[in-house]
């Protein structure tokens, strides 16, 4: 494994000596992402050299996730786990390679990598998991809300909060919103799946979630019901 | 629970109820979410105040299911390889 030449990066953070290469020019960087980015970017064998290091890392990464998946995944074999975790490493080393330009310093680079890697791995089980499983949409799930599955809390405070819940869900909810949430938060469909099963995105469906939410706590709230308004989202609407 | 005066905190919600209804405050999006995990997971190990620096973090990890385990990881993985 090569290392990166003894000198080439100062200790500690330090400024960026070339801002207008760099992918950020006003902020500095500790000395090992500044390392990484110098070596990616080196060329030839120290290029080689990080690129392997940095899969290498990746698929640490994706093994952990899998591992700390593995309840779900009880019917794959150990081979098939195997692939999953270097598929998501080699996807995101893709990622990062791909989006290395965009890295802020606002972490550590490896940090930053590894977010990639973790979730590449985290898609890959959700959807191995429910690979033959048919995602429940029932419109009607939300009357079958299931006491056992209150919190002590919810149960001592008896049903008429959850009698006005589903009333909300039933009238105040588009047949979209209601199919999502549902699915998502009594159904327990993780996102990724119903995502991939809808040819939709995480944030498209969170935002369907994110609204019928609001919805449901106005109408509550409307009622009496010591529930808080939702406000908008902080910066971008979720 | 009664309907009683809304002025008054709302109790937690930490079962179905909870779920289904999410998080009250403001958050942030999936993508930004994702945008943000690394510096986030980062300077909460470091012992930093995260709420003030990323308001709308804590409610997205809360509501969101996906993002919460993804942040799980991360801080976990992160906190085991002693921020390599």
């Amino acid at each position: 494994m090569t290392r990166l030449p003894a000198g080439s990066v100062p200790p500690g953070r330090v400024a960026d000596p070339n801002p207008a290469s760099a992918p950020m020019s006003d902020r500095s960087l500790d000395a090992a992402s500044r390392g990484w980015l110098v070596a990616l970017d080196a060329g030839g064998h120290e290029q080689e050299d990080a690129i392997a290091r940095l899969h290498a890392l990746l698929l640490r990464a994706a093994r952990f996730e899998i591992t700390r998946r593995r309840s779900s995944l009880v019917m794959v074999r150990g081979e098939e786990l195997d692939d999953l975790a270097t598929q998501s490493a080699d996807d995101a080393l893709m990622a990062v390679l791909r989006k290395r330009q965009e890295f802020r310093g606002e972490s550590r680079f490896t940090t930053w990598a590894y977010k990639f890697a973790l979730l590449e791995a985290s898609v890959k089980v959700r959807r191995r998991a429910w690979q033959d499983r048919e995602v429940p949409l029932e419109p009607d799930a939300w009357d079958l809300l299931p006491a056992g599955s209150l919190s002590p809390e919810e149960a001592l405070e008896g049903g008429e909060l959850i009698a006005a819940v589903q009333r909300a869900i039933g009238t105040g909810l588009t047949a979209h919103q209601r199919h999502v949430l549902v699915a998502l938060t009594i159904n327990g469909v993780p996102v990724d799946v119903l995502a991939e099963r809808l040819g939709t995105t995480r944030g498209a469906l969170y935002k369907t979630l994110h609204d019928a939410r609001r919805k449901l706590r106005a109408q509550l709230a409307s009622e009496g019901f010591a529930i808080r308004p939702q406000n908008h989202a902080k910066g971008d609407a979720a | 629970m009664s309907q009683t005066d809304v002025s008054h905190p709302e109790p937690p919600l930490t079962g179905l109820i909870g779920r289904v209804l999410g998080p009250a405050g403001p958050e942030v999006s999936c993508e930004r979410c994702f945008e943000l995990l690394d510096a986030y997971v980062d300077l909460k190990l470091s012992g930093a105040d995260v709420d003030l620096a990323m308001p709308g973090m804590r409610a997205h990890l809360g509501g969101c299911p996906a993002c919460g385990e993804d942040h799980e990881s991360l801080r976990d993985f992160v906190a085991a390889t002693g921020r390599q």
